[in-house]
């Protein structure tokens, strides 16, 4: 009899729901049927079973062709090319477990490697407003149990997270919010009408780019003070009422995108809706959230934190301290200065989303990709690493977009032979160590800690 | 004062961290001492010697020490880092961080530098000749203590965040400057000769800003009050005077509000 597996977490977007139900076969080795996942989260259960997902390892040979190789060497070749390097970059992690992510850091700190993550191209910015402005936030269940007015800014959760409206934003019935949609005032600020900007009370369509003068209207409006008849191309009007609409909500909430963290001024966007989320408080409760892409991609952020003190862009290469500073040490500037010589793409997709010209500059030097399926970056790497996916066939820690961890389960068994991230990178790690004749320190301290962990259960 | 000249002997494959090219590192040293200070080359551990021919002597103190650099630092980071006296002048461009934490002395750049020239300074007086990238004389990601003192004169033009969370001292830009100037200041005073994007001042406290030229948006948070006649770095002129940013938190002095000011060129 196939069995249904219950509270199963979706590797998809930054909402990881845990809530999926999966048909799994008498075998337990294939997905037949998934409930409650959105088309997708869906995708990404079947997509696991293809059968044209690469189970070894692929070298790029001389005249240009790919070549399978053992897992051996594609370990060796990684060590070697990052002890080489002098200064490797190892980037992505939207897509895999907290525990990869560490397995990673161990190998970036052998390696004197930049360790970055999908955010430098996402939410890091909002990091620098973080940083320099706290962080009043709140979770996704105490924004659906009591916001009973949602600012949706510069992102669009009907395509990006497409759960997210249902289970926490504007439909669902929590405790303060027994009517869910019918208590809630939804406000969009967005230059287009999206499918999110649709559903909405207010829609605010705000000048591409002028994001920062609405926040100031709105802030300047809030202190009492006038301002002009128009700004950002919103009528004088408009940014009153919705001013109004805020103040005299129960609860604010304030989800922003990409709309916010990649138009021009960037972390001040985020920083000066931090601002506006603090200027409420004096009249009602506010509370902020950045709708992070990836099911994980809070994940480094805390992982790495802990670790280096620094959640993203972090220049490990002197041996003795950490240094951030996005500028100078983030994956798309240090690619397009051609600051570094050897590149690890890790469960995410760079040859898709940087840009052209940063591509070509990581191209000049090793390129290596470690991600279960073939995309684009994988396609133009020098080694192409397939791993288990994380969520379908290995299970972990993940951290949701509120920042609320969440142990996620495997549901089938993955290709044999195939490792997890946290395998790989250990044994990458233990071979680097192998080369340059030094302790595996980091490995005994791991398994020191898990036979602690076990002698207390 | 006694000079030390470096010439660059070539180009390094990324690019050099050379944090140890200062005054302070340099003086009551030999060349052979000086030569033999670290640098970095990613995680490389390098000697000035191996990218500079050193010429010239030190100075038995920091304040009678000048480093003439004859030569492009295009690749060239932390030049001047956290000097407290003496003096550089770089005959070429530089890349990040020039002057960067300096507390005094002086740093000439004849040509462009990167961003992050005068993050988190203290003082002294940087002049570069040609443009520069973005975060002129920014503070630190995280730090809401910015540029404390000194002068920063850029002669060309700049980039974005200029003078963010500025407590002191002045920056000058003689020519354009793209958005974000003085966010979050508590104090100092930037001048921009040329034209400006937008977002001046945005979440301002307190301090000034000059514009020669115009502000092509500006911020609904500031409110004019009058106009004013000044002289201004060698111009006198009359000037719109707008406070603000009226959305951000402002101290109180004598029961009234203390704002932030700034001055645009009346047309």
């Amino acid at each position: 009899m196939p069995k249904w597996i219950t509270q199963v977490g979706c590797p998809y977007c930054g909402a990881s729901c845990d809530d999926l139900e999966v048909l799994v076969s008498d075998d337990g080795k294939r997905v037949l049927e998934t409930r409650n996942a959105c088309a997708i989260g869906n995708e990404i259960f079947h997509h696991a079973q293809s059968p044209s997902r690469p189970k070894l390892p692929r070298m790029r040979q001389p005249d240009g062709s790919m070549k399978e190789v053992s897992y051996d060497e594609a370990i060796d070749y990684t060590a070697k090319t990052l002890l080489a390097a002098k200064k490797p970059l190892i980037y992505g992690f939207g897509s895999t477990n907290c525990e990869g992510m560490s397995a990673v850091a161990r190998v970036a700190e052998k390696g004197g490697a930049v360790l970055d993550n999908c955010a430098s191209i996402c939410h890091g910015p909002s990091f620098l407003a973080i940083f320099d402005n706290g962080y009043p936030s709140c979770t996704l269940g105490e924004a659906k149990n009591r916001a009973d007015v949602v600012v949706f800014w510069g992102c669009n959760p009907m395509h990006a997270h497409p759960r997210h409206t249902s289970r926490y934003s504007i439909f669902p019935r929590g405790t303060f919010t027994a009517k869910g949609q019918m208590t809630r005032t939804i406000i969009c600020v967005d230059p287009r009408e999206t499918d999110t900007a649709k559903l909405a009370d207010h829609h605010l369509m705000v000048k591409q780019g002028h994001d920062y003068d609405l926040f100031d209207a709105f802030r300047t409006v809030l202190r009492g003070h006038d301002i002009p008849d128009e700004v950002a191309g919103i009528p004088k009007k408009t940014i009153l009422d919705a001013a109004k609409v805020m103040k005299n909500a129960r609860f604010v909430m304030i989800f922003f995108g990409m709309g916010c963290t990649h138009t021009d001024g960037r972390n001040h966007n985020v920083d000066i809706a931090i601002s506006l989320t603090r200027d409420l408080n004096a009249h009602t409760k506010a509370s902020i959230m950045a709708m992070r892409g990836h099911y994980n991609i809070a994940g480094p952020g805390q992982v790495w934190s802990w670790q280096f003190g620094f959640p993203y862009c972090i220049d490990l290469s002197k041996g003795t301290h950490a240094h951030m500073n996005p500028g100078e040490t983030s994956s798309i500037d240090l690619a397009m200065r051609g600051e570094i010589d050897c590149f690890v793409n890790v469960g995410t997709d760079a040859g898709a989303h940087f840009p052209i010209r940063a591509v070509e500059q990581l191209k000049k030097h090793p390129f290596i990709t470690v991600d279960p399926n073939i995309c684009m970056a994988s396609e133009i790497s020098d080694l192409h690493i397939p791993v288990r996916v994380v969520g379908v066939e290995e299970p972990g820690v993940v951290y949701r977009m509120d920042n609320v961890p969440i142990q996620f389960k495997k549901v089938v068994d993955g290709p044999e032979g195939v490792p997890s991230d946290e395998e790989l990178f250990d044994r990458v790690y233990e071979r680097m160590c192998e080369l340059t004749e030094t302790e595996p320190i980091w490995l005994l301290a791991k398994d020191h800690a898990k036979a602690a962990t076990n002698a207390e259960q | 004062m006694a000079q030390i000249t470096l010439k660059p002997t070539k180009v390094p494959e990324l690019y050099l961290e050379c944090y140890n090219i200062t005054p302070d590192a340099f003086a009551g040293k030999s060349l052979m001492e000086i030569a033999d200070l670290d640098a970095h080359e990613g995680k490389i551990k390098v000697k000035l010697g191996d990218y500079f021919d050193i010429a010239g002597q030190s100075g038995n103190t920091v304040e009678e020490t000048a480093i003439k650099i004859e030569g492009d630092c295009s690749k060239v980071k932390y030049i001047g880092n956290k000097m407290t006296a003496g003096s550089i002048t770089i005959n070429g461009n530089a890349d990040m961080y020039v002057g960067g934490w300096m507390k005094g002395g002086k740093i000439h750049v004849m040509g462009n530098v990167d961003s992050f020239c005068g993050i988190a300074m203290e003082g002294g007086e940087i002049l570069v000749e040609g443009n520069a990238q973005n975060h002129v004389g920014c503070a630190y990601r995280g730090d809401w203590r910015g540029m404390r003192g000194g002068t920063i004169r850029i002669k060309g033009s700049a980039g974005n965040d200029i003078g963010t969370f500025m407590l002191g001292g002045t920056i000058i830009i003689e020519k354009d400057a793209f958005i974000h100037v003085s966010t979050h200041a508590e104090g100092g005073t930037v001048i921009i000769k040329g034209n400006v994007q937008g977002r001046v001042g945005g979440q301002m406290v307190k301090g000034d800003i000059y514009v020669l030229g115009s502000v092509q948006y500006m911020l609904p948070g500031f409110k004019k009050v009058g106009s004013v006649e000044q002289k201004i770095d060698g111009t006198e002129a009359t000037f719109t005077h707008y406070v603000g940013d009226l959305g951000e938190r402002h101290p109180k002095s004598k029961g009234k509000e203390v704002y932030a000011n700034l001055y645009v060129l009346e047309s």
